[in-house]
């Protein structure tokens, strides 16, 4: 995926959030650090764009949440979690780059209950690259690769990277 | 990105700069879990926290307690007068014997200095020291570098200044060692007979007067004047200590605007500080403790996700 097909893709979610939800009225970003953060400031932007007004956006870090956080090899660094707004009531899309095996949203999705208890919760991610582990399922997706479990997809954004936007699927050991 | 390597928390001789800067990054996500209304985080489920205090504490041992707590590790509390040491076992063995019911951490204060140092050198499970003796108390260091941190932004180039009985202050010579690690600028000042000899060799100023010190830091830590051990006659009278070396708001005027007033508390209001400076402007001491609980849980945090592989001994 280049550049055009991403800005597409993130152009086309923001359109089937509004036209999904019928509006903004109640609807929130979540992002999860670090590549979800800088999807869900483009699609923000896309909203904006759209509708005339940006969303309320929040920064979700998983971390404290981790199901593996005994088995991965090093321990990962806690970054901040912000949502400064009241979610309680409110419609929350959360939005990540890749959607795998659904753990980072099972841990996001536990970390949400503990702000408060929102009206409705969605989610958008640019890839969708298969291997779920657990019933979980995206409502927006820019595309869907299949893969490999021994492939790993890489997404590169120039705000988190400092590289061109790009997605590349490549042979070797799974992230 | 560095990497956390250490299983106990004995001196912060022990932490690099680095690791010192990893547990501030892991603090300031700590922090936000504290201003929610849920304020628990399931990262430490199934973990278990023993403190073992052989010394009184208020501050230090409810902090841990609540950090432990915050994050969803199960806590258990011994006192020493509570606990089989006073039938004649040893510390070393209460700690195997923990050990044995599979604890993760324990939490030591003890009276003698090197205590958690030989229990880190014996035990499988992580150690945090909580206070030892005169010689160290690596978290409270932390927390009060936390503090200076999140107000200036920095440490490094700051110049702080530590007033009191640095003689039987284990909390000056963790802030000392942990300051000068992180860039600062350190001057001490107190009672010749509160003064250890030789102080000058941790590389640090001794300034005769608290009224030429004021004038020149940024960050002010007042200490404890510790009665209980006044009964030696370091001291003409505790009079004589609050007029010489106490501040309050008249001494203050000489101090820079944006000068921060430290206390590790207890604080014996009217000695050490009067009540207008504990409670005024440039005093952070009560956010000094709000810090205490995210400096502690990312502690508890790092030690207990350590790897085996890559492990550093303490030392």
């Amino acid at each position: 995926m280049d550049k055009d097909q991403i800005r597409r893709a993130v152009t086309r979610i923001a359109h089937e959030i509004i036209e999904a939800n019928k509006g903004t009225d109640d609807l929130c970003l979540i992002g999860i650090r670090t590549r979800g953060v800088a999807l869900a400031e483009r699609i923000n932007k896309s909203i904006e764009e759209i509708e005339g007004a940006a969303l309320p956006m929040g920064i979700l870090d998983i971390t404290l949440y981790r199901d593996d956080l005994t088995r991965i090899d090093t321990n990962p660094v806690v970054r901040e979690t912000s949502i400064d707004f009241d979610i309680h009531d409110k419609k929350i899309v959360l939005v990540d780059d890749v959607l795998y095996t659904g753990r980072t949203i099972r841990s996001a999705l536990n970390a949400i209950n503990d702000y408060g208890r929102p009206a409705k919760i969605q989610l958008a991610v640019l890839i969708d690259r298969g291997h779920r582990e657990l019933p979980i399922k995206a409502d927006y997706v820019g595309k869907n690769i299949p893969t490999a479990k021994n492939e790993n997809v890489k997404v590169t954004m120039s705000e988190t990277d400092d590289k061109e936007d790009q997605v590349t699927v490549k042979r070797g050991k799974t992230s | 990105m560095s990497k956390w390597t250490h299983r106990h928390l004995v001196d912060l001789h022990d932490l690099s700069r680095e690791d010192i800067e990893m547990i501030f990054e892991s603090a300031n996500s700590f922090r936000e879990v504290n201003t929610r209304d849920v304020k628990k985080v399931p990262t430490l489920r199934g973990k278990s926290v023993i403190c073992l205090f052989f010394e009184p504490s208020t501050r230090t041992r409810v902090s841990f307690e609540l950090a432990a707590k915050r994050l969803s590790a199960d806590t258990i509390n011994i006192s020493g007068s509570s606990s089989s040491l006073t039938k004649g076992e040893t510390i070393l063995d209460t700690a195997k014997n923990l050990e044995a019911m599979n604890v993760d951490l324990l939490i030591v204060r003890h009276p003698v200095a090197g205590i958690p140092r030989v229990l880190a050198d014996n035990c499988k499970a992580g150690i945090i020291n909580g206070g030892d003796g005169m010689r160290a108390h690596p978290s409270q260091a932390l927390l009060d570098m936390y503090t200076i941190q999140e107000r200036f932004g920095k440490i490094d180039g700051l110049h702080v200044g530590i007033v009191g009985d640095i003689l039987h202050s284990r909390v000056a010579r963790s802030n000392i060692v942990g300051l000068l690690k992180m860039g600062a600028k350190v001057s001490v000042c107190g009672p010749a007979t509160l003064m250890p000899p030789g102080i000058e060799s941790y590389g640090v100023d001794v300034v005769e007067s608290v009224d030429d010190l004021i004038k020149e830091v940024d960050v002010l830590m007042l200490l404890r004047l510790q009665k209980e051990r006044q009964k030696q006659k370091y001291l003409a009278s505790v009079n004589e200590y609050s007029t010489v070396w106490g501040v309050n708001e008249k001494r203050l005027e000489a101090a820079k605007k944006e000068i921060l007033i430290m206390h590790p508390g207890p604080t014996n209001r009217g000695v050490e500080l009067s009540g207008d400076v504990a409670d005024g402007g440039h005093s952070v001491i009560l956010n000094q403790v709000t810090n205490g609980i995210a400096i502690r849980m990312a502690i508890l945090y790092l030690l207990s996700t350590v790897r085996d592989e890559g492990l550093v001994s303490t030392q």
